[in-house]
């Protein structure tokens, strides 16, 4: 009867925090019945699956769509590491739109190099740089909770694009840093023609980079939270007087949090700099940061799936939100503003009425449907 | 000796408008323990507001008027609507709301008054007084910031010290249970300090704007300044709330003034102060409780 008692606890959002009701305890239950029962090999599976869908997506669709595609990777990655730390850990950060322009720099001074580095050392690169500056971060957040480290995070976000006209010889001022965007290489190419007959172009190059770190950021992301680092970070958020009864240092595990979420931001940003071809203050206003954190919310925080959907609603929403605006008359730039209006209006009506979040909301009336479910089928016997 | 003089003159009048800001925090963290990230926008919009009217060919102090009591409706009916049902919940919801609010208030903004850079104009003259022959940095409006926020000051505390009303404010921010059983309205306690606050950063977004440009985002550092301000001060205390304001204009100001490119490097300044005083002191210079537990 232990599957019982598993479905039922599963049933009851977390009791502290119903923001993070889509974190969820996902421990005992593994997914439908088709999928292998080991989590790295199920992992795997969707993956794979994951990797075929997105190729045939490109391939179907027009050079816009697939740039669109590329940015949703940026966004997708950024989120799904914000989700780890303000869903699993219970950390806020508004940091994030600073941390990804750390990568983005880093990927854009690498590339400006005379020789340039091939592509997945940079992003190495950016990574390595922007975990430094986010265990810097994470040591100061450690000690911070709520209100504390809001405020702490937006004077990151505020401040650290002025390091950039600070040090305007090495990091372009206000113009920022024009990106060299890498070519395709021979053999992407060849294959995209054998494939599909498409035009190979730099489009849809960076599309497939994008597309792929995301998978490949998703798949890890996704281990990790089911493993006992996850387990941890769930226990760090839930309960930390009795985590910290067993033996687990909060301290240090909120930092991690905090650099696994920041690597996430620094591969975000270098995916950004050669998508966006442009690394400069602008592009990393608090906006950014508030709108990556619109994503999780309206996705459920600790989902990775709702950080894909939030983040594919921050690439499509703010078309639609201009074309209405332009028919209703406003100006273009007055209609771009729609797009931070609604996800303000997101944050606040999400936070009033489904504090879990789309994928939280759903999972738990599924949750609680199938405990009902279950209990009837107790009873009956 | 004369930058020195000028350098202090600007950080303390800055640091005087830094000080209202976070006054606006401490005064909405100490009756329902949540910080209003959105308190720059709502500033911002009034300061909007006040310029719309100027622009319509109405005297300063018709708008400055005005705009202060839309900023007290703007605040309650916020509280009201949307921050009652977050209040005393979950700590991360509340931060989001605020949050969300800081964000459609701005677009809101831009989407009616446009996005563009507008001056912002001021009563009173821009150029500096002249003592022994050499003008120095204290001009009229710097004079005017400071009076402006030393008297809001001194209301309030009046308000909070002798009136009633004041009385049961401080009540429902330090019992709500008792507070209800004594006959105090706590809501209604609630919704009138959020409006107060409200005014207040209403003000101090009028005032930073004399003489400058405003656009919709021009409060965004402002809020980081007055957060920092407010935690120097504990974010629990008012006077704290002060005196961190005019510690930081101070601070910042220097930096902006003898580190090279220092200017570009002011809100950087501002998150060291911060993180260094959250880490030495986590409980403000001036906590009057041991309310910060990391």
């Amino acid at each position: 009867m232990s599957a019982v008692s598993d479905l039922q606890t599963d049933a009851q959002p977390p009791a502290g925090n119903p923001a993070t009701a889509a974190a969820g305890t996902s421990t005992g239950t593994g997914g439908p019945r088709w999928l292998p029962q080991s989590t790295l090999l199920r992992h795997l599976t969707v993956v794979l699956l994951c990797a075929v869908g997105a190729v045939v997506l490109l391939e179907v669709t027009d050079p816009f769509r697939n740039s669109q595609l590329a940015t949703l990777s940026y966004y997708a990655i950024a989120a799904g590491g914000l989700t780890v730390l303000t869903g699993l850990n219970g950390q806020i950060s508004l940091g994030h739109g600073a941390l990804m322009a750390v990568g983005a720099y880093t990927t854009a001074l690498f590339l400006g190099a005379d020789e340039p580095l091939p592509l997945p050392v940079i992003f190495v690169a950016a990574i390595v740089v922007t975990t430094a500056v986010g265990a810097l971060v994470g040591a100061a957040a450690s000690r911070l909770h709520g209100p504390y480290l809001a405020g702490a995070t937006l004077a990151l976000a505020v401040g650290l694009p002025g390091l950039a006209l600070r040090f305007q010889e090495t990091l372009g001022g206000e113009q920022g840093l024009r990106v060299r965007a890498p070519r395709a290489p021979d053999w992407f190419g060849d294959a995209i023609s054998a494939l599909s007959g498409n035009p190979a172009t730099t489009t849809k190059w960076l599309a497939y980079v994008g597309t792929m770190a995301l998978i490949v950021t998703y798949f890890l992301l996704a281990n990790l939270v089911r493993s006992r680092i996850g387990r941890t970070w769930r226990a760090v958020r839930d309960q930390d007087v009795a985590a910290e009864l067993a033996g687990i240092r909060l301290g240090s595990w909120r930092v991690l949090a905090f650099v696994v979420s920041a690597a996430c931001a620094g591969l975000a940003g270098g995916v950004l700099a050669i998508v966006v071809r442009l690394a400069a203050p602008s592009g990393f206003t608090l906006v950014l940061s508030l709108s990556l954190l619109t994503a999780i919310v309206l996705g459920g925080l600790g989902s990775l799936f709702g950080a894909l959907i939030g983040s594919a609603l921050l690439v499509f929403l703010p078309q639609v939100t201009t074309d209405l605006g332009s028919a209703a008359g406003l100006d273009n730039t007055e209609a771009a503003q729609l797009a931070p209006f609604v996800y303000g209006v997101v944050l606040v009506v999400a936070m009033m009425f489904a504090p879990a979040g789309l994928v939280g909301s759903i999972r738990l009336r599924w949750l609680a449907q199938r405990a009902k479910r279950t209990a009837a089928r107790e009873s009956g016997r | 000796m004369q930058q020195f003089v000028n350098t202090t003159l600007s950080g303390l009048a800055q640091g005087m408008v830094f000080a209202a800001f976070a006054l606006a925090l401490v005064l909405i963290w100490r009756s329902t323990r949540i910080v209003n990230f959105a308190q720059g926008s709502m500033a911002a919009a009034t300061t909007f507001i006040a310029l719309a009217l100027i622009q319509a060919g109405w005297n300063y102090w018709l708008a400055f008027v005005v705009a202060l009591a839309s900023g007290f409706l703007l605040g309650a009916v916020l509280e009201r609507v949307i921050v009652r049902r977050v209040e005393g919940g979950p700590e991360l919801n509340a931060v989001i709301v605020t949050l969300g609010l800081f964000v459609a208030i701005q677009a809101a903004v831009a989407i009616i008054f446009g996005s563009s850079f507008q001056s912002f104009p001021s009563p009173f003259g821009l150029r500096g007084f002249t003592v022994g022959g050499t003008t120095i940095a204290l001009t009229p409006t710097l004079v005017y910031v400071i009076v402006a926020v030393v008297v809001t000051m001194l209301l309030l505390v009046a308000l909070f010290r002798f009136t009633r009303v004041g009385l049961a404010m401080r009540a429902a921010a330090f019992g709500q249970e008792v507070a209800r059983l004594l006959g105090v309205r706590v809501g209604r306690m609630l919704t009138l300090g959020w409006g107060l606050a409200a005014v207040v950063g209403s003000l101090a977004g009028i005032l930073i704007a004399g003489g400058e440009f405003v656009y919709p985002a021009f409060m965004d550092s402002l809020i980081v300044f007055g957060f920092v301000a407010a935690v120097l001060g504990g974010l629990d205390s008012p006077v704290g709330a002060v005196v961190g304001g005019l510690v930081l204009g101070l601070a910042l100001s220097y930096v902006s003034g003898y580190v090279p490119g220092g200017s570009a490097l002011v809100n950087m300044a501002a998150l060291v102060i911060l993180v260094v005083v959250l880490l030495v002191r986590p409980g403000g210079l001036f906590a009057s409780t041991a309310a910060r537990r990391a």
